[in-house]
């Protein structure tokens, strides 16, 4: 056992500090600290950023721009960024589709998009959810037929994220409706502005436009745009969704609000209200029991095998990020019902439309009632 | 950093494991309320074969009597201990009334109190003040390590000790004190810093008691819900239940790294930093002991609260653990002290 970071680790993560509160735009990390939302322009000037200097997809094979770093050194480099108010790589390019066409895609595909959804030169969208398909994903109906060697495209996606700035779509559709659902599903890409594709932007609590639904008509797909093999999507899905060991649990981000939050508090005076206090005490003791044990999983993640206990941090992670949220809408009490206000403290007039929007976090990735059906079945033998 | 057992420590874990095996909840739900029901409420044979293996000297310097292990060994003795919910005193005989002398005591007292100890014939139990109550096995402790305003003494079991049952089935007492039969520890004087720092160690190993008594708690829950039936099925086809248990899992994952962390932080060294991790690691403790505990019982339905099924008893045992050493309040206190003097929490700095 060993409490401490070895001294090459403590190295690489004040080289990762350094890189992030100085290589990146200072307005992008300032809109994140004020948790306003940033433009698509912010998340491609950091990524590129990042890009330049290496270190935007290091869980990428190495000959893809790829770091061969241990599992504590992504961590390290995940956690700095969140902690430096840094946006992370887009995680449709970073950590979706680019490890998906690295391991699946032919030689010509990764030639063609790999460099440019690392630099985000591409920017993709996730094209899997559909209106009567959320948990239950493997039951998706956008059909794709065949027509010579291309492949024709009918039906609907929704809940797509930033779909509005998207290039291109990693989209699973139906190809094969006689076998077993799973069975029967591929990945298609296709730039979103083929001819066909239909964009309607769904508006959120908070009154901002995240998230869209996504409509087929026709749409025409060349062979070559196929990942894999024909009726391999589900096994590309399955591994697009476990790839993610490392940053898991939005811990740095957390931490960061959470300290923000004091601030406030020390502002307001309500820190010194031991009921307050205690509050805090008792989100941060948790958050530091979930960090703990990212690192507990991290440190046992080596064989490369995504660790069943991903499962506890991202049912961990989001009600502890929810519940920062919250606690930040008490702590602006009435002014928080002042969202539209420019007189009252930005800060104020951001937590109740930020606590709505943040309810998403034990919705999508797979809802928290997903993660207790993994821990109870996989973990629990239930 | 590092959270996993070298193949010493995991060695250790295993004989340690084998020596308990009596307790199993699993094979033998009887043996554990057979040695409660009569005094001194453990099993003084298991006592003496616990010194045996080095076990009740762990702690201490060879120089001393002991074994000179670090925190981490004397943890996953404790964490055993909790596992089966062993009533032996260790932790309250060792830890801490043993620490104590291993901490202020002068040469002498130290090779003789602890190499007793250690050998198993001498007993301790730690007091607190001039009427101390409950001091655990007060009434069976050969020598009484009595702290009364920041002074530590020696002092030989008290003749006014009225002993009783503990609702875990442990051993405790209301301890009178008389200043004048008492023999300083060490140089006397204000020990408090030294105290607390005991004290604080002793509330981690205690906190791994309580992660094994949480860890079997769990485990016995899931069994038997794929093994009761009700409407025609096994209990795990009821999600309702099933949640649960995945719930309590995520507290004890917490838990476990917690408390893991504050031992590595005991065995840095560094007081401040000791103070601060053994009330986090109590403060999840409690928390997740309390969930675990209420759930553990609710999901085994009405034997959950007989004495005769083992569940309710580790309820019971965690609830204890909960209130000794510093509750929840007491972390919470000490920890809002300090809430303002820092931004982000950073355990890695
Ligand atoms: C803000 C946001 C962004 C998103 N971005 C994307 C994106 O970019 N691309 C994309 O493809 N998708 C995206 N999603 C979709 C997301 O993955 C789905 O919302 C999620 O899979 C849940 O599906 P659903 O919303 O249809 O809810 P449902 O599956 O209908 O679930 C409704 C409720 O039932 C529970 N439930 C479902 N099944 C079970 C079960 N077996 N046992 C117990 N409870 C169950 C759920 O937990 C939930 O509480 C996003 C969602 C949100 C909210």
């Amino acid at each position: 056992m060993r409490l401490r970071l070895t001294q090459e680790e403590a190295a690489f993560r004040e080289e990762m500090r350094t890189f992030f509160t100085t290589e990146i735009p200072e307005d992008v990390r300032e809109s994140v600290r004020t948790g306003r939302h940033i433009g698509k322009d912010g998340f491609v000037r950091t990524m590129r950023a990042m890009n330049a200097a290496g270190i935007a997809v290091p869980n990428w094979p190495l000959e893809w721009g790829g770091k061969d770093w241990t599992p504590l050194q992504k961590h390290l480099w995940h956690e700095e960024m969140q902690l430096a108010c840094v946006p992370p790589p887009l995680a449709f390019n970073a950590g979706m589709i680019g490890p998906v066409i690295a391991h699946f895609g032919t030689q010509e595909m990764k030639e063609r998009f790999l460099p440019a959804t690392a630099n985000l030169d591409i920017w993709w969208a996730q094209g899997f959810s559909e209106p009567n398909a959320g948990s239950d994903l493997a039951s998706l109906t956008t059909r794709a037929e065949r027509d010579g060697d291309d492949w024709i495209v009918n039906g609907q996606k929704t809940w797509t994220t930033l779909g509005q700035h998207a290039d291109w779509m990693f989209c699973l559709c139906r190809t094969d409706p006689e076998v077993k659902k799973q069975a029967g599903i591929s990945m298609l890409l296709f730039p979103m502005d083929s001819p066909g594709v239909t964009l309607r932007p769904i508006e959120l609590l908070d009154g901002t436009f995240e998230v869209n639904e996504v409509f087929f008509d026709n749409v025409r797909v060349p062979g070559e745009n196929l990942v894999g093999e024909a009726n391999q999507g589900w096994t590309q899905a399955k591994f697009l969704l476990g790839n993610e060991r490392v940053g898991v649990a939005p811990v740095g981000a957390t931490k960061r609000a959470l300290a923000t939050a004091k601030d406030h508090a020390k502002e307001t005076g309500a820190l010194d209200d031991p009921l307050t206090a205690a509050r805090f005490v008792e989100l941060e003791n948790a958050l530091l029991a979930l960090e703990l044990t990212a690192l507990r999983v991290v440190a046992n993640s080596s064989d490369g095998k995504p660790h069943p206990a991903s499962s506890v941090l991202k049912l961990k992670g989001s009600e502890l990020q929810q519940e920062v949220t919250e606690l930040l809408v008490d702590l602006a009490g009435p002014l928080s019902l002042a969202s539209g206000s420019t007189t009252v403290p930005e800060w104020a007039a951001h937590t109740v439309p930020t606590y709505l929007n943040f309810r998403k976090a034990s919705i999508y990735g797979g809802s928290n009632e997903i993660q207790r059906q993994i821990i109870a079945g996989t973990i629990l033998g239930l | 950093m590092d959270f996993e057992l070298d193949d010493e420590q995991a060695a250790l874990r295993d004989a340690v494991r084998g020596l308990l095996k009596g307790y199993d909840p699993a094979t033998n739900s009887e043996h554990r309320r057979k040695v409660t029901a009569t005094d001194p409420g453990y099993d003084e044979a298991l006592w003496a074969r616990l010194a045996e293996m080095g076990l009740l000297g762990l702690p201490f310097a060879e120089a001393d009597g002991g074994m000179g292990a670090g925190p981490v060994e004397v943890a996953l003795v404790a964490e055993e201990i909790g596992r089966v919910l062993a009533p032996e005193p260790y932790v309250a005989a060792v830890a801490l009334a043993g620490g104590v002398v291993a901490a202020l005591g002068s040469d002498e007292q130290r090779a003789q109190i602890l190499g007793e100890v250690s050998s198993g014939e001498r007993l301790l139990a730690f007091a607190s003040g001039q009427v101390a109550e409950p001091v655990i096995q007060g009434a069976r402790a050969d020598t009484i390590v009595w702290e009364v305003g920041g002074e530590v003494f020696l002092v030989d079991r008290p003749a006014g000790a009225t002993a009783y049952r503990t609702h875990e089935g442990g051993r405790a007492a209301r301890l009178e004190f008389d200043r004048s039969a008492a023999t300083p520890l060490g140089s006397g004087g204000d020990a408090r810093e030294a105290l607390a720092a005991v004290v604080a160690r002793a509330r981690i190993v205690a906190c791994h008691e309580a992660l094994g008594a949480m860890d079997t708690a769990l485990r016995l829950t899931t069994s038997y819900l794929t093994t009761r039936q009700q409407f025609g099925v096994t209990l795990n086809r009821f999600q309702a239940l099933t949640f649960r248990a995945a719930d309590m899992y995520t507290d004890l994952e917490l838990t476990r790294s917690i408390v893991t962390w504050a031992t590595l932080v005991a065995a840095d060294g560094d007081a401040d930093a000791l103070q601060d991790a053994s009330a986090r690691a109590k403060l999840q403790t409690v928390r997740a002991a309390r969930r675990i505990g209420q759930e553990a019982i609710q999901l085994h339905g009405g034997i959950g609260v007989t004495d005769e099924f083992s569940i309710g008893h580790f309820t019971s045992r965690l609830t204890a653990l909960s209130h000794w050493l510093g509750d929840a309040r007491d972390q919470v206190a000490a920890l809002s002290a300090g809430i303002g003097d820092h931004g982000v929490l950073d355990p890695l700095d």
